[in-house]
């Protein structure tokens, strides 16, 4: 296990490192200089080259990007040239919405998905399993903001439920003061979420319904209750600790989505603004934010698996 | 969106292939066999059944339903649906069903083309790694997994900002990073493959290394490649269509279902629903049949490999 972890380890850190020399190299293959930003579009050539100058954009792009990693081990993401701060402290302002939104919509889609998912596997073709199918099969084939506008056609528009507008306050302690109206953004992001998720409960609910201790424990006797809570319920959730950690890019483009819908002052709406100008610090911490947190996110899966499956041997 | 994460396996096993065990007739060839399995399968019938509608009305609807689709009419805009217009018209007074035509004409068309470039460099870089093994095998799989690892629409909206906004731009965009779960899937196909005795009767025979690829083991493998096309294709589209919502798709006077979506999208809660709503069926529909008919073909794959 520790053998395993140490090479699982290396390995992240050879990926995490490709992964800022791939977004650098991109981002500044597309927007070299910020000096436009900066100088205003009429800015003369020379004031541009003294601009890139002064601030080293005239360097050979190693030397750019090693300023770049340098700082990155200090926790400084650098700076946003069209908001003209600080990026760290761009995305801790913006941080907490998207984040309450992500965890709120992956917590209730879990709870429930499992359910879902094992209850179809157990009445399998049912009447339920199959509307429930069905259903999946629909949401799981349309894109996050066609449920978001659907729900605000729905419940917003023709019943009236709850408010087409989110609140436009800047902070989650602001928008928790009217909950409501962050309700649409999470359904939104839990329906597409159940309607993945609950695809693979159901086939590991039926993978173990299919096993040997399955029969050994309804042939002594076992009423149905406890073979689904003793044996059932406990293996087929496995599969989804290793969907969660690989569930962050998908969440991470729904949260965009629905940001962006909803115009939810968060880090996804955050993106979608800064990329307009290539305001490319922004851009690329949180390019990097995400994908070091997809990294992080498969290995504490992979590790959590071994941890709650003792059948798992990791070499 | 669902590239990162695969489709489920299909849960249940295909129709039990009992049934003509015994039926072996020296003619049936395994494509015939798949196809027969294919066949069978309702659902994707049905989705064979709405892509053929979608790619008749986007294709051949312009020909029979004339509507203007180059100059906005602005005496005419976001007009109900009537007559004239029996979807009403957009915001530019653009006639809903001819615009869906044409949207859809950009979004098939992008989606098959960037599935396909992607099929095409993951099924030759899996076949790559999985053939040669050892070091070149360690540094390709590394690559792939550090562009996995890069959130695929945070990095194509990055790139799309400056090098999309037209149709070939688009699908190369699209092909260029989505091609990773097939080198996946097919270096692993050819890890398999790779040990069977025709492989090695073809590599003593003197077969050179793109022989063995392109001869032996990318056609065994291709039942693997059309599945995951398929798939690849509806990833494409829903790919195409968030672009397209964001304001990256094409430009006027083209369009694309994404675009159209994301112009109607603020004109919602005025009442505009026909803006959004048959469009978005559109999608949805299409998507949906993709994944049927990927659906059907992988169990249909699985039995004839079964039977094999």
């Amino acid at each position: 296990m520790a053998g395993y972890l140490i090479r699982r380890l290396a390995t992240a850190i050879l990926v995490v490192f490709g992964i800022i020399l791939v977004t650098f190299l991109m981002l500044h293959i597309i927007a070299p200089s910020p000096a436009i930003t900066v100088l205003g579009p009429k800015a003369q050539p020379a004031a541009i080259k003294a601009w890139n100058h002064a601030n080293g954009f005239d360097k050979p792009w190693w030397d750019q990007f090693a300023t770049y990693v340098g700082h990155l081990f200090q926790g400084n993401l650098g700076w946003s040239y069209h908001l003209n701060q600080p990026v760290t402290s761009l995305l801790t302002e913006k941080a907490p919405l998207s984040v309450f939104l992500t965890v709120a919509s992956l917590v209730l889609s879990i709870a429930v998905a499992l359910p879902l998912g094992i209850y179809q596997g157990v009445k399998r073709n049912s009447f339920g399993d199959i509307s429930a199918t069905s259903l999946a099969m629909i949401f799981y084939s349309m894109p996050t903001f066609i449920v978001a506008l659907l729900l605000v056609q729905v419940f917003a528009l023709n019943l009236n439920w709850v408010s087409p507008n989110v609140p436009q306050d800047q902070t989650l302690s602001g928008a928790l003061g009217s909950f409501q109206d962050l309700l649409m953004p999470i359904v939104a992001l839990t329906v597409t979420a159940v309607a993945s998720f609950s695809r693979y409960q159901r086939s590991a609910a039926l993978d173990v319904l299919a096993q040997d201790y399955i029969k050994v424990a309804r042939a002594k006797g076992l009423s149905d209750r406890l073979v689904y809570s003793r044996h059932l319920v406990r293996n087929a959730s496995l599969p989804m600790i290793t969907l969660i950690g690989l569930s962050l890019p998908l969440l991470i483009a729904g949260n965009l989505l629905v940001e962006y819908t909803f115009n939810i002052n968060g880090l996804g709406l955050l993106f979608v603004n800064s990329l307009q100008g290539y305001d490319y610090n922004v851009l690329m911490a949180y390019t990097l934010i995400t994908a070091v947190l997809t990294v992080i996110g498969n290995l504490v899966a992979d590790v959590c698996l071994t941890l709650s499956d003792p059948r798992i041997k990791l070499v | 969106m669902s590239a990162i994460i695969e489709s489920p396996a299909s849960p249940e096993p295909a129709a039990a292939p009992v049934a003509d065990a015994g039926d072996l007739q020296a003619t049936t060839s395994a494509w015939k066999l798949t196809l027969r399995e294919f066949l069978k399968n309702k659902m994707a019938v049905a989705g064979v059944a709405i892509l053929v509608f979608f790619v008749l009305f986007c294709w051949l609807g312009p020909v029979f339903y004339h509507s203007n689709q180059e100059t906005t009419d602005l005496l005419n805009t976001d007009g109900a649906p009537g007559p004239g217009h029996p979807l009403g018209t957009d915001s530019n007074g653009f006639d809903i069903i001819g615009r869906i035509m044409l949207g859809g004409q950009t979004s098939l068309w992008i989606g098959f083309a960037a599935a396909v470039i992607a099929t095409v460099i993951g099924t030759l870089w899996g076949a790559v790694a999985g053939l040669l093994g050892g070091l070149v095998d360690a540094t390709l799989m590394r690559v792939v997994d550090i562009l996995l690892a890069l959130p695929f629409l945070l990095v194509v909206l990055i790139i799309s900002q400056r090098y999309g906004a037209n149709t070939w731009g688009l699908i190369i965009i699209l092909g260029v990073f989505s091609w990773l779960v097939p080198a996946r899937l097919i270096r692993g196909e050819v890890l398999t493959l790779k040990m069977r005795d025709f492989v090695s009767a073809a590599r003593v025979m003197g077969g050179t290394n793109s022989r063995l690829i392109f001869r032996h083991l990318i056609p065994n493998a291709m039942g693997t490649v059309i599945v995951n096309i398929t798939f690849q294709i509806a990833d494409a589209i829903l790919a195409l269509a968030a672009l397209g919502y964001l304001n990256f798709g094409v430009r006027y006077p083209n369009t694309d279902w994404g675009s159209q979506l994301g112009d109607a999208q603020s004109n919602l809660s005025n009442g505009y629903w026909w803006e959004v709503f048959p469009v978005g069926i559109a999608l949805v529909l299409v998507v949906m049949a993709f994944n049927f008919i990927g659906d059907g073909l992988r169990d249909a794959v699985d039995v004839r490999l079964r039977k094999r």
